[in-house]
């Protein structure tokens, strides 16, 4: 069984290749204003690293905010989902999954099948997803990738008090002025944001294992102080956590066209 | 950069003029309760001298980055244009959003108590609603006909709705904001809002609109409408009474406030006081509110 | 007087309605709220002329209160809410 999963996020649009409950390839581009060449694009990398045509994919499966630009899907699959199933796809023992993307933070309940019992977002306000960092970054003259290895450097705990991305910005510049070192500047954005992503998930209680998925998991600081504020010994980020979503809209795909 | 281009816009935006004036009709030596309202705002500030209840002076003058002294300064502008002693004033009260750093008043009241007192003397008994949209937050205020606060809310959490958001915004499509008003105008037709109000997420849609051939104009004209439906949706959570009183820095911005009134449904009362002055009237106010109850300085 | 104190932001209306002419400071709020929302001060700060203490919302607690209310608003079964029920006189209400 070979099925596709392409998830059309808010900057991104990923997709992941399976063959037989394996990935067998992975494409990644800008959504960028063109959502739908992007679709293309991103389908085309993954087919080619898979080494598999098209007309061998079985069942493809969309997801994402903008899954309606998949057009050749065979199942739109909601992104709580999708998150569930690729969560449970890396990680058999998730029972919670966190997904943090550009401008949308999502948490999830599992049952032992990897089911989606229940579930709590925030959205529509740039401070509680990705983007908080990545206009922070611009803020601090911090490459984004940076960002996190900075603020790990630092031992010193500022509050933030803007609740805003526009306000945060103006109130990073002041402390810049001030001559607060960048690392702990760097590490207030983090636990600010890490705080509101953990005050959503505490709506759906915590359970072990806890898994991270997202763009935003690849942030080795973000990932700490979600794991710090849950008092958690372990927090569990797969290999890809971009891909989780496409994962679990190409493993739920595939279930489908198995006829389950 | 594109934070020192932000800042730079900041100052050409609130390049009003700084001024002090004396009343010629009051003499201070023979009235019995000087009181002194300072309003010290994130952007600009106000001292306020009363003479038993009427206005005998008054300041204002840019914060700048020097809150802590922006009191005294306001202060010494509204005396240097009287003939009046410090040590003649009975009461102070501070208020605003550096209300902690006006060290020579004898207590403080927050801006939403005070701004409703001034907005009852400014425009009248007959004001129930003041909407103050500031550049970093936005304040719906009912009062009764002694402009005591009935209702009230604050929103300094979000951007959307606020001067700072409308600036990005203005940043963003190479507008100068005294021109926003104008040019949101310029359009056919009125476009349907952005249909985000997180400011951040407005611009990402207002890219794509761009991109999609609509004119910088018609764009400014959803933000526009999208701000004024943000602003009425608060306003609305407290109802509007007449009559109403719109000020704050965007209340000069005829784009989302024209689109806000056709909203609400009702004209705004005018004033010939600067309402920015409000503040600091409702301060003075109530320091002559406690003069009378025996609470002013004993001398 | 109805003092709203919260925001209002693109997800959605948070605001905690403390209405003081019911409210007679009376600390009950103060004592069940584990987010430590709510204080009992001797004069209302937006109502000078007011005699008596009053509850307000913490300065520092206004800009996030989705946040800090979540953990006594779960997704699923929801009890009623604290600071309501413990206030005898009805003075405080949630939008959300």
């Amino acid at each position: 069984m070979i099925s596709a999963g392409i998830d059309c996020g808010a900057k991104k649009t990923k997709t992941v290749i399976m063959r037989d409950g394996k990935i067998a390839g992975k494409g990644i581009v800008l959504a960028g204003f063109d959502l739908d060449k992007a679709v293309q694009d991103s389908y085309k990398m993954a087919l080619r690293q898979a080494g598999i045509r098209s007309e061998d994919v079985e069942s493809i499966g969309g997801t994402g905010a903008g899954k309606e630009a998949v057009k050749n899907a065979d199942e739109l699959v909601n992104e709580i989902k999708a998150m569930a199933r690729g969560a449970f796809y890396f990680f058999p023992d998730a029972r919670t999954v966190v997904d943090v993307g550009a401008e949308e933070g999502r948490a999830a309940k599992l049952d032992e099948k990897g089911n989606a019992i229940d579930f709590a977002i925030n959205e529509k306000c740039a401070a509680g997803a990705g983007t908080f960092i990545e206009a922070m970054a611009r803020a601090l003259e911090t490459p984004l990738e940076e960002m996190g290895p900075l603020a790990l450097k630092s031992d010193k705990q500022i509050p933030m008090n803007a609740q805003c991305v526009i306000f945060a910005e103006s109130e990073v510049v002041g402390l810049i002025h001030a001559k607060t070192p960048k690392a702990d500047i760097s590490r207030a954005i983090h636990d600010a944001m890490a705080s509101r992503i953990v005050s959503m998930i505490r709506r759906i209680g915590v359970n072990k294992e806890v898994v991270m998925l997202g763009g935003v998991a690849y942030n080795p600081a973000f990932v700490e102080a979600i794991r710090r504020e849950l008092d958690l010994e372990r927090l569990y980020v797969p290999d890809y956590p971009e891909f989780g979503m496409a994962v679990g809209a190409a493993v739920v795909a595939a279930e489908k066209a198995q006829g389950r | 950069m594109q934070i020192e281009m932000r800042e730079e816009k900041k100052q050409e935006f609130w390049r009003w003029k700084e001024s002090n004036w004396k009343n010629p009709d009051i003499e201070w030596r023979s009235g019995k309760f000087i009181t002194l309202g300072i309003d010290v705002g994130s952007v600009s500030s106000q001292a306020v001298v009363m003479v038993d209840g009427q206005i005998f002076a008054y300041s204002n003058m840019r914060t700048g980055s020097d809150s802590p002294h922006s009191a005294r300064k306001a202060l010494d502008f509204v005396l240097e244009a009287t003939d009046m002693p410090e040590d003649r004033v009975d009461y102070c009260v501070g208020t605003g959003y550096g209300r902690v750093n006006v060290p020579m008043a004898d207590r403080t009241i927050t801006e939403i108590a005070c701004h409703a007192r001034g907005a009852n003397f400014i425009y009248g008994p007959e004001v129930r609603t003041v909407l103050d949209v500031g550049g970093q937050d936005i304040k719906a205020i009912q009062c009764d006909e002694k402009g005591r606060v009935t209702n009230f809310l604050m929103n300094d959490k979000c951007a959307a709705g606020t001067g700072r958001g409308m600036e990005v915004f203005a940043d963003l499509l190479g507008i100068s904001i005294d021109e926003v008003g104008e040019r949101s105008f310029q359009v056919k037709e009125e476009p349907p809002p952005v249909s985000s109000t997180c400011v951040v997420y407005a611009k990402s849609e207002a890219l794509g609109l761009l991109r999609k051939g609509w004119s910088r104009e018609k764009v400014l004209a959803a933000y526009c409408r999208a701000m004024a439906e943000r602003i009425y949706s608060l306003v609305e959570r407290l109802g509007v009474k007449p009559q109403l009183a719109v000020t704050g820095g965007l209340a000069k911005n005829s784009g989302v406030i024209e689109r806000l009134m056709f909203m609400i449904g009702l004209k705004p009362m005018n004033s010939k006081w600067d309402a920015q002055i409000a503040g600091a009237i409702g301060a003075a106010l109530f320091g002559y509110a406690l003069c009378q109850k025996g609470k002013g300085r004993k001398k | 007087m109805l003092a709203n104190y919260g925001y209002k932001d693109g997800s959605g209306d948070y605001f905690i309605t403390i209405n003081t002419d019911l409210c007679n400071g009376c600390g009950e709020c103060v004592a069940v709220c584990p987010a430590n929302i709510f204080i009992v001060v001797d004069e209302d700060p937006n109502d000078p002329m007011r005699d008596g203490p009053v509850a307000i919302v913490a300065e520092e607690k206004k800009k996030k209160l989705k946040y800090e209310c979540n953990p006594c608003k779960p997704t699923q079964n929801r009890p009623p809410l604290p600071c309501v029920e413990a206030c005898k006189t009805g003075a405080i209400s949630h939008s959300w």
